[in-house]
């Protein structure tokens, strides 16, 4: 069941991959970014007790923080970009 | 005991891997970026739980098993929090939720327009 779960999130980081590059705009590529982000903290605690490692889940917990942290940042940059965009004009976005 | 904690933790690996897949296939799928928030949002905040109590139900209890609780935690907290300010974010920068209205056309099965 371990082999199954790791394998379906292998998969799902694929998927989310193949968003992450397609993606029209940056929030589809930043959501895309986000799930890929959760699912390597999953694989990590998991194939870490498959494979015996020895501190992996500090490293699980380390970047279930960071990626928490990286996420929250891009959006503030986003928000802030676009907010002085609407003082400028109206439809300069791109 | 053990043969229970086995099957639960199977269960619970089971359903946390099936949701992973639906929450991949909708990210990839979906037409609009906000129906894009809602399969992989969603999805991400129950599968991680189920399959850290799936993992957690596996190892026997040592300070490896806090450790789990406190990734649990965390991300519990902070996948719903992450998400809505992605939201909100894409919201204040203009994209509008693709809505097919016959007066207007949005373009059709394309993605909205900022």
């Amino acid at each position: 069941m371990l082999i199954a779960a790791i394998v379906a999130i292998l998969v799902t980081m694929f998927l989310a991959l193949i968003r992450t590059f397609l993606g029209p705009t940056e929030y589809d590529r930043m959501l895309a970014a986000n799930s890929f982000g959760t699912k390597t903290v999953l694989l990590i605690a998991l194939g870490g007790y498959a494979l015996s490692w020895n501190s992996y889940l500090d490293v699980a917990l380390l970047y279930a923080l960071l990626n928490f942290v990286g996420t929250i940042a891009v959006m503030r940059f986003f928000e802030y970009r676009s907010v002085t965009d609407e003082r400028d004009g109206p439809e300069s976005t791109p | 005991m053990t043969a229970i904690l086995e099957l639960l933790s199977g269960v619970c690996l089971l359903l946390g891997g099936v949701l992973c897949i639906t929450g991949g296939v909708g990210l990839l799928r979906m037409p609009d970026f906000f129906s894009r928030v809602h399969a992989a949002g969603v999805t991400e905040t129950l599968a991680a739980p189920l399959l850290l109590i799936g993992l957690l139900l596996q190892m026997e209890l040592s300070l490896d098993s806090v450790k789990v609780v406190m990734i649990l935690i965390l991300v519990l907290s902070t996948n719903p929090t992450a998400t809505h300010a992605l939201t909100r974010a894409t919201l204040h920068g203009g994209q509008q939720p693709l809505v097919f209205d016959d007066d207007e056309s949005t373009g059709g099965e394309g993605t909205s327009k900022p």
